[in-house]
C-alpha cells in the first residue's frame, strides 16, 4: 500500500516536474524572441508551413463540417419548422466551437507532427547541439519562429474554416434542402454577434500557441533514438489534442 | 587553454566522470581514448558547454563555463568549432549553405564574401564544386569533410572532434585524419579529438589521454603513451594489431 502511494506521488512529482520544464521552454522561447537578431526569414517560412500548407486540409474539413451540420440541423430543425434558423445554427457552432476546434486538430495533424519530427530529427543527429556550439540559441533559432507562426497562422486558418463551413451548410441548406436563401443568410447575420466572433479568435490564438508549444517541446526533447522518436511524435499530437480540447471547454466556461 | 578541474556526471544515475582532471595545450592536438561508452563524448561535450557537470569546473582561458549560460556562455562558445560524429549537417541546406551558416549568422561578412570564403574552404577539403548538394546526397566521408569547411570557416582558436572517422572505410579514414593534421598544421588551432582509431592516433596526435573509469588514467606525448608499462593501457593500444611509430600515418 504503501508502496503504490509512493509511486502516485513519484509520478505525481515528475508530472509537475515536466509541466514546469514545458512552461519554462516557452517562456524562454518568448525571452529570446524580442532580442536581436530577429528571424523573420524563419518565422515567415514557418508561417508557410503552418498556415499556407494547411489551408487545404483545412478547406476541405470545413467544407464537409458545414455540410454534415446543416443537414443534422435541417432535420432537427424542421420538427420544430425552425428550418429558418439554420444558417445561424450553422454559423454559431462553426464560429464558437467547432471552427476553432477542428482546425486546430487538423494543423495538429498535419504540421504539429510534422514539427515534432524535424525538431526530434535534429536532436537525434546533433544539428540542434551543432547550432549551440555555433552560438546560436536554438530557441532562437527554430522554436521561436514556430511558436509565432501558430499563433498567427491557426486563427487565419481558422477564419478560413468558419466561412468554408458556412458556405458548406448554404449548399447543402439552400440548393439541396430548399431552405430560403435569404433566410439562410439573414439568420446568420442576425444570430452572429461580435462576442461570438472575439471568442473564437481568443480561442484559435490559444489553440495555435498550445499546438506549437506542445509539438517544439516534444521534439526538443527527442529521446536518442528512433523509437524514442516516434514516441515523442506520438505524445505531442496526443497531448495537444487533449489540451486543445481541456481548454476549449474551460475558455468556452469563463466567455459564457 | 581547456581545463578541467575535478568534473563529475553521471547519467541515468550512473556515474559517467568521476573526476576528470585535464589540461588541453593550446595550439596542439590532443585525442583522447577511452573504450565505447568511457565518456569521452561526454568529456568533450562538457568543454564547450554543451553538457554541465554535477560537480568540478570547466575553464576556457580565464572564464570558467561549467555555470555559465546564454549569452555569456555564447561569448565564449565563439572561440569554439566541433565536427560531429554524423557531421551534424542541416538538412534542409545545401553543402554551401552549411558552410556558410556560421557565417551568415555570426559575422559582418557580405555576400561575395561570404561566397569567396565558403568555395575556399570548400577547396581545402576537397570539395570543390560540390556546393549545391544536399547533405543526403553525400558520402560518408565528403559529409565529414564538408563538416570540418564548416568548422574552419570562421577560423576558430579551438576545434573539437567527436571521432571524426566513425563508420568511415579504413582509406577515408586516412584521408580525414590527414585532412586533419593538414589543417591544424595551417591554421594552428588547438585540437581536441576523441577517437577511437588505435594505433592511427599516435601517428597524428601531439598529446594523446586516456579515459579509463571516469577519470584520466594517463596523459602524454604521443611517444611517451606507447612506452606506459601500465598493463591496462599497454593491452588497451595494442588491440589495433601493432604499436604504430610516431609519424607513421602522416608525413
Amino acid at each position: 500500500m504503501t508502496n503504490a502511494i509512493e509511486q502516485l506521488g513519484a509520478w505525481a512529482v515528475m508530472r509537475v516536474q515536466e509541466m514546469g520544464r514545458m512552461v519554462l521552454f516557452m517562456l524562454s522561447a518568448f525571452a529570446w524572441l524580442v532580442r536581436p537578431p530577429f528571424r523573420f526569414h524563419q518565422t515567415m517560412k514557418q508561417l508557410h508551413f503552418i498556415g499556407y500548407r494547411s489551408t487545404f486540409v483545412v478547406v476541405l474539413t470545413a467544407a464537409f463540417t458545414g455540410m454534415v451540420l446543416a443537414l443534422q440541423g435541417y432535420y432537427s430543425l424542421r420538427r420544430f419548422g425552425s428550418e429558418g434558423v439554420l444558417g445561424a445554427a450553422v454559423a454559431l457552432s462553426m464560429i464558437r466551437e467547432l471552427g476553432p476546434v477542428l482546425a486546430a486538430l487538423m494543423v495538429t495533424a498535419r504540421a504539429g507532427s510534422a514539427m515534432t519530427a524535424e525538431i526530434g530529427i535534429m536532436r537525434i543527429t546533433e544539428q540542434i547541439d551543432a547550432l549551440d556550439t555555433m552560438a546560436i540559441n536554438p530557441l532562437q533559432y527554430l522554436i521561436a519562429p514556430k511558436l509565432v507562426a501558430g499563433l498567427i497562422g491557426v486563427p487565419l486558418l481558422v477564419a478560413i474554416f468558419d466561412v468554408v463551413g458556412i458556405y458548406g451548410g448554404s449548399i447543402v441548406g439552400v440548393n439541396l434542402l430548399g431552405v430560403s436563401e435569404g433566410a439562410y443568410w439573414s439568420s446568420v447575420e442576425s444570430a452572429v454577434e461580435w462576442k461570438d466572433v472575439y471568442g473564437g479568435i481568443l480561442k484559435s490564438i490559444s489553440f495555435g500557441l498550445i499546438v506549437s508549444w506542445v509539438c517544439c517541446y516534444k521534439g526538443f526533447y527527442t529521446r536518442q533514438s528512433a523509437e524514442g522518436l516516434g514516441t515523442a511524435t506520438t505524445e505531442a499530437v496526443v497531448l495537444s489534442s487533449v489540451l486543445i480540447l481541456v481548454w476549449d471547454y474551460l475558455l468556452t466556461s469563463l466567455l459564457l | 587553454m581547456i581545463k578541467l578541474v575535478g568534473v563529475e556526471k553521471k547519467l541515468g544515475g550512473q556515474p559517467v566522470l568521476q573526476g576528470v582532471d585535464l589540461s588541453i595545450p593550446v595550439g596542439k592536438l590532443t585525442t583522447i581514448i577511452g573504450g565505447s561508452g568511457s565518456g569521452k563524448s561526454v568529456l568533450l561535450k562538457h568543454m564547450i558547454g554543451l553538457m554541465q557537470p554535477d560537480r568540478g569546473e570547466v575553464w576556457v582561458g580565464d572564464v570558467e563555463i561549467s555555470r555559465l549560460s546564454g549569452t555569456h556562455l555564447n561569448d565564449v562558445r565563439k572561440q569554439f568549432a566541433m565536427l560531429f560524429q554524423g557531421a551534424a549537417l542541416f538538412d534542409s541546406l545545401t553543402v554551401f549553405e552549411n558552410v556558410a551558416f556560421p557565417l551568415r549568422e555570426k559575422s559582418r561578412m557580405k555576400g561575395p564574401e561570404v561566397g569567396r570564403r565558403v568555395e575556399e574552404k570548400l577547396k581545402e577539403v576537397g570539395l570543390a564544386g560540390m556546393g549545391h548538394k544536399f547533405p543526403a546526397e553525400l558520402s560518408g566521408g565528403m559529409r565529414k569533410r564538408a563538416g570540418l569547411a564548416r568548422a574552419l570557416v570562421m577560423e576558430p582558436e579551438i576545434i573539437l572532434f567527436d571521432e571524426p572517422t566513425t563508420g568511415l572505410d579504413p582509406l577515408m579514414a586516412k584521408s580525414i585524419h590527414d585532412l586533419i593534421v593538414t589543417m591544424h598544421r595551417r591554421f594552428g588551432f588547438t585540437a581536441v579529438m576523441v577517437s577511437h582509431e588505435i594505433p592511427e592516433i599516435f601517428g597524428i596526435s601531439d598529446w594523446v589521454a586516456m579515459l579509463r573509469k571516469g577519470k584520466i588514467a594517463l596523459m602524454a606525448t604521443a611517444a611517451e603513451f606507447q612506452r606506459t608499462t601500465d598493463p591496462e593501457i599497454q593491452e588497451f593500444i595494442s588491440v589495433g594489431g601493432t604499436l604504430a611509430l610516431p609519424g607513421s600515418l602522416v608525413g
